[in-house]
Order: C-alpha cells, then structure tokens, then sequence
C-alpha cells in the first residue's frame, strides 16, 4: 500500500517502513540504544532526502527513548540529577549542530559530513567495543577472572574543579566534563540524525564511572530532551520533518523495541556488545565505502530555492 | 537581471504574435487542477487540439507538426560535481541554475530536430537541449555552450528523475486537423503552478501557438502538513514532539508488565 509522505514527497510503501521501524525498534530495544545509526542511512537508501530523514528519525527516536525512560524511572533506574547536567550542554549542542547542519546543507557539503561522521565515529566505537567484548569473552572461556576497573581509580577528568556530587550514580565529579560529554552528543546527533546513545554509555561508564544500573535509564533521558528538541528546532529552521513518516516509524519502533528488549534478556552481556560493537563496525564500513569507491555518478542535484 | 528577463520574454512573446494568421489552435486539457491526496502515485494528464483554418488559407501540402511543451513552477539548482580530495570523493565544484523549471515535458509528433532548424528552435526554446538554462556566474547570468557538463549533467538527472523528458512520439494526429497527447506526471512531481505551451508547426515554420495553465496542489490531510510545516515550524516541531511522546508513552502502558 503506497502512502504519499507530504514533506518528503514521494509516496513510500507504507508496510515497508513500519517494517523498517520494527526491525530497528528490535535492534534498539535488544541493546538499550535509540537505533538513530540504522534507520537514518536506512531512510537514505529507500530514497528519502538526508535532510528529511535525519529530521524526522530525530521525533522517532524521542518516541522510543520516552518509551524506554517510563520504565526505567519506574525501577528508579536513572540519575536526574546527572540527566540534567548532560542535558545543560546537549541543548546547546543540538542548537550549534542544528545550525551546521543547515550550513552544510546550503554548501553541499552536508552529505559527506554525514557520511565522514558515521565513518569515523561508527568505526572507531564499533571497533572498541568488539576488541572490549572479544576480550571479556575470551577471558570467560580460559576460566580467568575478568579485571574489574575499581570505582575508585582515577584519571585526569576527577582533578577538574566544580565538582558536584550526584548521589544516585554515587559519583563526585567536575561538571565540565558532564557538560563537554553533553554538548558532544547533541552536537553529533543533530547533524548525523542519531540519539548518540551508543557513544553516551561507554563515555558514562568509562569516563564518569557511572554505575552501569542507571546509566541507560539516565543516558535516555538525555536522548529524549536532546531528540524532542531537535525536532522542534529542525522544524523551525529547516521545515523537513514529516510528521507521517514519523508517525510510522514510531509506531513500528515502539513495538518492535519491546520485543527486543524480551530477546536481549536472554543473551549475555559481553555477547550482546560484540553484536553491537559489529554492527556500528558494518555500518561504518558501509559509510567508508561509499565516500572511498568512485560514486557511479559524479555529479547530483540539489534545490536551493523555489520562485 | 530581472529587467533582462523581461526584455527577453516581451522578445519571445512578440516573436509569437508575429506568425499567428490564418491557423488557429482550439485546445481542450483534461484537468486544470491535478490534487496530490495521500494515495497519489503519479497522474497522466490528457491533452485534446485541433487546427483551425479560416477559409481563405489554402490547405497546406505538407501535414502539420505539434510540440507541446510543459513546464512546472521554476527553481534555483545547484548542480555539484565530484572529485578525489585526499582519497575521498567529495563535491568540488558547482553551478547555479536559476529559474530552471523543476518540471519539463516536450511531447511532439516527430524528432524535434525533423520539424524546424535548429535555429528556428533555439529561438523557439523547444526540445530539452534547446531550453534555455540561465546560470550564476559570479554574479552574473549567462547561458552556456550546450555541452557544458554541468548542463548536460543537470538534463540527465532531471530525466534519470522523470521530472524532464522529451517524447517524440507522443502526439498523435487522430485526423489531419486533430490531435491528442498524454501528459505524464511521475509520483514526485512538483507541486505550482504549470504552464502548457502548445506550438503548430508545418514546413519548418511556427503557425501559430497557445498556452494554457495547469496546476498541481497537495489536497486534504497532505496539504494541511505540509502547510503547517512550511508556515508554522514552531508549532509543527512541537506537534511532532508531542506526538512521539505520547506515542511512546501510549506503548509503555500497552506493553506494561507489573
């Protein structure tokens, strides 16, 4: 059944995209994450405007990540508190990258900047995450005690000053960091069309020491606010969210999201982040490959104005 | 700029005027108004002429030759070109196109090329590679040579798009004096408004010509979107967000377990 998408405008087979919005709700329902990597590249491939899609993947993930803060604030499972700073440096950074990406966009160089970021930033995370992972697996079979970071240890981040105390992660650390780890992920998610919680919660965990129990619940909360926000101010500034489309992927995610979060129960931890950590890696190459191989066709064509 | 577009089209209106005599052109189009509804898959749009002739011209030995040609609401185009930097292929260098019609159908009977000299045509405009396509340089508009690549690059993706084509088979003469045509319209279709110019030909020479107007709209639940997208962002972001929290909250509750 073919729907005409009114700011996208093209009409898009309706069952396809809740399709889509399913599979990429099981994915970031399994693993805790927004799904922002796939379903924006995803968008791009079926022949939706970058701009549009990352616009509109934006209010889909804040559907999904609202979703996900509901039940962890019922287990009492995030840190406000901390939610909260993050948040004080990631609505500045979605404005900065809103505002770059409209930048970009009349530039023609927004496409390559999306691919460059997925590039280096899927890559680099994916990598670390399955050498992390391949390790915590190899030392479970040789029968070895894994190494446990003790919360105590310290790096250069704890001798920053304003230091404040947030009592439910039970961690004493400056806000510049909060600040600097918020504004990165705003920053990066307007203009790459993703919630950025799969860079959120290793920096929480391994630079801030959170205790991995509130992290996701607190990493969500950020990725909501940042996400509602961006749509609204990419609403504002660039007119390219579609609300149907949206509507569709929301729906599709919401319930596919639950299902995942059923099998992500039963596969263990270290396995679940080697499955991750692949995925960001296959994503990335896939980015790589299209900026390194000759595109089939050199040149493109962009409006930039209507009379 | 703008005063040198009108010089230009004042020119090519007179240019009209000039051969209009003896034939006439009686033009009937199925629609003046095509509605893009939420199930819209493209449209084809059916194009009814026949040639008037006063008594007093003598009928012409050769048979008559029909270009129409379609075009929609005009827009500024970049056009950017790729190149290798440091091992990664990124856009280099480009071209603004102004006034380019987003939308450009010419249907004809016969090749273009066959119907009148290349001369006659270029003034004319008619055919793709005849059109004029105005560009930006530094500040200045100027058209180029029609092997420009940036040109030929932007012809091909507006034909690769559907949304340019050139038919030379797409008129037929139902008898001697009457034809009809199919005006095809691809999904993605611009929405404005659409002008039909429709050109008689016979012997290499313009007889006489006719324009009609044709316009395409978002109707109903799509119109309404993509309006309040346009002119109350602020509102829509918010709406959009809203919408994607009780979304979200609607699955936590249907889903809920305890």
């Amino acid at each position: 059944m073919q729907i005409y998408l009114p700011i996208a405008e093209l009409p898009v087979n309706i069952f396809l995209i809740l399709f889509m919005g399913i599979a990429v709700g099981f994915i970031s329902g399994m693993f805790g994450i927004g799904g922002g990597f796939l379903m924006t590249p995803l968008l791009i491939f079926v022949g939706i405007a970058p701009a549009v899609a990352v616009a509109t993947v934006a209010s889909h993930i804040a559907a999904s990540s609202f979703s996900g803060v509901t039940s962890y604030w019922r287990r009492r499972a995030l840190d406000l508190a901390l939610a909260m700073m993050l948040l004080a440096g990631g609505i500045l950074g979605t404005l900065a990258g809103v505002w770059l990406f409209s930048v970009l966009r009349r530039i023609g160089q927004l496409d390559l900047t999306i691919a460059l970021s997925y590039v280096v930033l899927l890559g680099a995370v994916g990598g670390l995450m399955i050498t992390e992972s391949a390790r915590a697996i190899f030392r479970a079979r040789s029968g070895r005690p894994a190494v446990v970071r003790r919360p105590g240890s310290h790096i250069w981040i704890h001798g920053l000053p304003f230091k404040l105390r947030f009592k439910q992660s039970r961690i004493y650390v400056s806000v510049i960091p909060v600040w600097a780890i918020g504004f990165f992920i705003g920053f990066v998610g307007a203009i790459m069309g993703i919630g950025g919680g799969f860079l959120l919660v290793p920096a929480l965990i391994y630079l801030m020491r959170v205790p991995t129990n509130v992290v996701v619940g607190t990493s969500m909360v950020l990725t909501l606010v940042t996400m509602a926000s961006a749509t609204v101010m990419h609403a504002v500034s660039n007119h390219q969210v579609d609300a149907v489309l949206a509507l569709i992927l929301m729906v599709g995610g919401v319930i596919g999201a639950q299902f995942g979060a059923r099998a992500g129960q039963r596969i263990r931890a270290e396995q679940l982040r080697l499955l991750l950590g692949i995925l960001v890696m296959m994503v990335g190459l896939r980015f790589a490959y299209n900026i390194v191989v000759q595109p089939d066709d050199l040149f493109s064509v962009r409006v930039i104005g209507e009379l | 700029m703008i005063r040198a577009l009108a010089v230009g089209l004042a020119f090519a209106m007179g240019l009209a005027a000039w051969p209009a005599g003896a034939q006439r052109l009686v033009t009937s189009l199925s629609t003046h108004r095509v509605q893009i509804t939420a199930n819209f898959t493209g449209a084809e749009l059916v194009l009814f002429g026949s040639v008037e002739r006063d008594a007093a011209t003598v009928a012409r030995p050769g048979s008559y030759d029909i270009v129409i040609t379609v075009s929609g609401p005009r827009q500024t185009v970049v056009t950017f070109r790729k190149a290798r930097v440091l091992g990664i292929w990124m856009n280099t260098d480009s071209r603004t196109f102004i006034n380019a019609p987003s939308y450009l159908a010419v249907l004809a009977n016969r090749p273009i090329a066959a119907i009148a000299d290349a001369d006659t045509l270029r003034r004319l405009q008619t055919g793709l590679e005849q059109t004029l396509l105005p560009q930006e340089v530094g500040g200045d508009i100027a058209d180029v040579v029609p092997g420009d690549p940036f040109r030929q690059a932007f012809l091909r993706l507006k034909v690769e798009r559907g949304l340019y084509r050139e038919q030379v088979n797409a008129v037929t003469f139902l008898t001697p004096a009457l034809f009809r045509t199919a005006i095809p319209l691809p999904d993605n279709v611009p929405t404005g408004a659409y002008e039909v110019d429709i050109k008689l030909f016979a012997d290499g020479a313009m007889l006489a010509r006719q324009t009609t107007a044709l316009e395409i709209v978002k109707a109903g639940f799509e119109q309404f979107v993509a309006d309040a997208a346009r002119d109350y962002g602020f509102a829509y972001g918010l709406a959009a967000a809203m919408m994607a929290i009780l979304t979200g909250w609607l699955a936590s509750v249907a889903f809920r377990k305890d």
